[in-house]
């Protein structure tokens, strides 16, 4: 009895004792709910950090995982990127009514045909794509529809933010993001799953120049196109590179075939008496001719059946800087001669003239070159006929000839390091006389439309006849001027053709390179030379003077040889 | 609201007249409140995982009524029932658990699923309310009469249980189950100096935890300091917390259940707070509360030592789950992989807490005489 008496005692002690715990357990869970409920408050009311709320507001969107580095200009300005787009496709087997969907869709999409969709929605497949590279607009009004069975892709798509201006240069991709042309194509492997962007040689700015004097001029003169390129002769780097007619790569399947033809790269052309310059600097450098000779062009040369002419005959003697400065193609061709036909095709290949060049480009041509190279051939290439090459051919050799001589390969992508090592060509010496004679003809020769005060512009015209079916058509011209500045120490070339352009009142009928590429040469000077922070110079100091002095009359010893005769 | 009369004596009659209504309204909400999310949250993760879209919502809403009805069966069986089938079923639970670690599936590296008649079984969350109700029963005889080892007995079964679960590994269940059966060894009277002694016993487990277990160790380091790694998931829950507002941007309309691995089970609650709100998930806080605390002050002006002892234990997991989960949803502790009773996805979790809130229930009835059971 006193047992149990104890144990109900226990009992009731124990049961006080647990009562007087669960008090604080209770406590203990009432405040933990407590302090969940005021963390919730909190973090919702309070809400320290605004930014949460913030990055909470906004749809989580996919990372950034670019397929495709970025293409950069020389300074960084964005020419190609990618943006990321959906593209709708659809499991037919999941479509119940392929015909009122595909109704529904085109109303939608209205650039697809119904049938298109419609049999592409009943098709036996588990997959078939319907558009790629939607709008979100489009993509919304897609979702929309609610029709069973679509689906979108993420993709990634190529934009080009300027356009048509670089169209050429930089080329495009197709759907799949595979490089098709231009440097989209070349260097591919670069750009697929590069991180860093692909920093190209251009200056978008000299870019646009370019391009917005060379348009002017192809429709002042009612020309079919024309092209332009820039060229750093101490690099090699192409600063501007102009194709017209041109396309915009955003959308080149809209482009008709032609306005794809870069004129720079992938035409080979006769350029006519541009040629002159490498003639005059391979007479003078292999010894063939001095400054001071002179050569009879007092009536065309005949040939077999060729009849070599003078555009503006003088019909006297000239001396090497004349049928220089004045553009003869009697002197030119006896200074061949004087040269001969197998060091001129040495020289030539020196300068790049005779193989394709290593631009980054898919769009280039092997230059047309006589197969037998004969007399006859050493005489017309002088002057720039019998021989076709791109415009990027001429311009790399012309930055050879004015920049001491030195052969650098023409790029599109931005050197690192600022000169690289290169060819020795012509010799420094023979390099200042071409650089004297080009000032001369901008000075007072042919090429007087060129000038861009201050900047002392040295250069060539050419004017050549379009061969079509074999014979020359006198109207249908490739008429080009070649810039260099300033000819004290070029640093730039500028070349420039327009493609059949028409005489005007203005040009006095005329449609020679003098008329009509030469102005746009000394246009683009003007604006590109603060660009690239070029300071005008006084063309009247003695120093320069000097520096540019030709001296036109022949020296005792040489020329006329049959004077007294 | 009342649709059995006084006078009727059947068995549903005497049930809905002696158990406690209030805390059935408050389960029912929750249910009502966890069958929104799950509909909300888990077709996302279904998806991403690779199955149906609607596969957690059909076996949710398939389990739900079986939860349902073992709440109202269990709470109509009196104590000693009650005593017996938890008796029954724990011994169940711990061949089952065996079985788990013989022939268990292993996901992510730990058995804790068995694979039985075609659903798969996660016995630890049968062991939690049957053990609690198995260790009551042996602290309430230890208490009645000093010669019973009932505290041995019941640290011994405590020790096999432990090792079952941690041999899984499954540190979470493992935690439960320790903190239930420590606090009802205090209820039960143990000596303050063991009191301390076993909460140093716990922090030096825990301690030895973050240095042994790689998984542990990262989760710490995280938690004390978010630069040290990837933060991600609680970030995202915060966010989720913090986009929904007072009133949240609706069911359905919420965007964290499409980055959150677990947003239909581990962090429901952020869904819960993105698309339904502070005051919607404030009110779950306090339906949680409620259950817990009103259960707890009926266990209080209770006689029964083994009534109290099994209801603290029961509600103790009920609401140490409930903390702990919406504590690492809300960043107050380091993330732990628990459900959150009723509104979790979860098919073990929802039957295992219907048991234990029947049984809860079953034991809170008002009986005549307090010592209706000797």
């Amino acid at each position: 009895m006193i047992r149990r008496i104890k144990m109900e005692s226990t009992k009731k002690q124990a049961i006080e004792t647990a009562r007087n715990r669960l008090l604080i357990g209770g406590a203990l869970m009432a405040a933990a709910f407590l302090v969940v409920g005021a963390r919730l408050f909190d973090i919702v009311v309070l809400n320290e950090n605004e930014d949460l709320r913030r990055a909470a507001a906004r749809d989580i969107v996919r990372p950034d995982i670019m397929a495709r580095a970025d293409i950069v200009d020389r300074n960084g300005i964005l020419l190609a990127t990618s943006l990321p787009t959906a593209s709708l496709f659809a499991n037919p087997h999941k479509v119940s009514d392929p015909a009122s969907a595909a109704t529904r869709i085109v109303e939608v999409l209205p650039d697809l045909s119904e049938e298109v969709v419609a049999a592409r929605l009943s098709a036996d497949k588990g997959f078939v794509w319907l558009r790629r590279n939607l709008t979100p607009t489009q993509q919304f009004e897609i979702n929309r529809l609610g029709i069973p069975g679509l689906d979108f892709e993420e993709e990634e798509r190529r934009v080009y933010p300027h356009g048509r201006l670089a169209g050429h240069i930089i080329g495009f991709t197709n759907v799949d993001n595979a490089g098709l042309a231009g440097i989209e194509q070349s260097m591919d492997a670069a750009i697929s799953g590069a991180k860093e962007p692909l920093k190209l040689s251009i200056d978008i700015r000299v870019q646009q120049i370019v391009r917005q004097e060379l348009a002017a001029q192809i429709e002042k003169f009612k020309a079919i196109g024309g092209g332009g390129i820039v060229l750093d002769v101490r690099t090699g780097e192409v600063i501007s590179m102009v194709s017209l007619p041109d396309f915009d790569p955003n959308a080149p399947a809209q482009a008709p075939d032609e306005t794809r033809f870069n004129r720079i790269t992938l035409g080979v052309y006769e350029l006519g008496s541009v040629f002159k310059i490498f003639n005059h600097a391979i007479a003078l450098e292999t010894g063939a001719a001095s400054m001071s000779k002179s050569y009879d062009a007092t009536k065309p040369i005949k040939i077999s059946r060729f009849r070599i002419s003078d555009y503006h005959p003088e019909n006297r003697w000239l001396t090497v800087p004349e049928i220089f400065k004045l553009s003869s193609n009697i002197g030119s061709a006896k200074m061949a001669l004087d040269i001969g036909s197998e060091r001129q095709r040495k020289y030539l290949g020196h300068l790049g003239l005779l193989r394709r060049t290593s631009i980054e480009l898919p769009e280039q041509s092997m230059p047309m070159i006589p197969a037998r190279w004969r007399e006859i051939n050493t005489m017309t290439i002088s002057y720039g006929h019998g021989i076709a090459v791109s415009p990027l051919h001429l311009a790399s050799a012309v930055a050879a000839t004015v920049n001491g001589g030195i052969l650098r390969p023409a790029t599109l992508i931005r050197a690192k390091t600022p000169e690289t090592g290169g060819v020795q060509v012509f010799s420094a010496e023979t390099s200042d006389k071409m650089r004297r004679l080009l000032r001369l003809v901008v000075e007072n020769g042919t090429g007087r439309n060129a000038d861009a005060p201050g900047y002392l512009v040295g250069g060539k015209t050419g004017t050549a006849e379009k061969q079509v079916n074999g014979s020359y058509k006198r109207n249908a011209l490739i008429s080009s001027f070649v810039g260099v500045f300033p000819a004290t120490d070029p640093r730039f070339v500028v070349y420039i053709m327009i493609d059949e352009p028409k005489g005007i009142r203005e040009s006095f009928g005329y449609a020679t390179g003098g008329w009509t590429a030469a102005p746009v040469v000394g246009g683009v000077i003007k604006r590109m030379a603060p660009l690239m922070g070029i300071k005008p110079l006084d063309e009247t100091a003695p120093e320069i003077v000097r520096a540019l002095n030709v001296n036109l009359t022949a020296g005792p010893a040489e020329g006329r040889p049959n004077a007294t005769n | 609201m009342t649709p059995f009369t006084r006078a009727d004596t059947s068995i549903l009659g005497r049930w809905w007249w002696t158990v406690d209504r209030w805390s059935l309204v408050a389960i029912a909400a929750l249910m009502a409140f966890g069958a929104l999310l799950a509909a909300a949250s888990s077709p996302a993760v279904a998806e991403r995982i690779g199955l149906d879209a609607l596969y957690f919502i059909k076996r949710h809403f398939m389990l739900l009524p079986v939860s349902v009805v073992l709440i109202v069966a269990i709470s109509a069986l009196t104590p000693i029932q009650v005593r017996r089938f938890a008796v029954i079923a724990f011994l169940g639970c711990i061949v089952l658990l065996v079985a788990t670690l013989a022939l268990g599936v292993e996901i992510k590296g730990a058995r804790r699923w068995l694979s039985l008649a075609g659903f798969s079984l996660q016995v630890t969350e049968f062991v939690k309310p049957t053990f609690a109700v198995v260790a009551a029963w042996l602290f309430s005889e230890a208490a009645h009469d000093p010669r019973f080892p009932g505290r041995l007995i019941s640290t011994g079964l405590f020790a096999v249980v432990l090792a079952l679960v941690i041999a899984q590994p499954d540190l979470g269940q493992a935690v439960v189950i320790t903190s239930v059966w420590m606090a009802q060894f205090f209820l039960a009277g143990l000596s303050m100096w063991l009191v301390g002694g076993l909460v140093v016993l716990g922090v030096a487990g825990l301690i030895g935890a973050y240095f042994t277990l790689p998984h542990v160790t990262s989760r710490i380091d995280r938690f004390l300091n978010p630069d040290s790694g990837d933060t991600y998931q609680i970030e995202r829950s915060i966010e989720a917390f913090s986009s929904g507002g007072l009133f949240g941007r609706g069911p359905g309309e919420g965007t964290v259940k499409n980055v959150l691995p677990d947003a239909h089970a581990d962090f429901v609650f952020a869904v819960a707070g993105e698309e339904l709100g502070l005051l919607v998930t404030l009110i779950i806080v306090g339906l949680f509360a409620f259950i817990v605390l009103r259960g707890l002050a009926r266990a209080m002006s209770e006689q029964n030592l083994f009534v109290l002892l099994a209801v603290s234990g029961l509600l103790v997991q009920f609401g140490f789950q409930a903390l702990v989960n919406m504590s690492s949803s809300l960043q107050l502790i380091p993330t732990k992989g628990m459900t959150l009773p009723f509104i979790s996805y979860g098919g073990s979790s929802l039957l295992g807490i219907g048991i234990g809130l029947g049984m809860t229930l079953a034991l809170t009835r008002r009986r005549l005489g307090s010592e209706a059971m000797t």
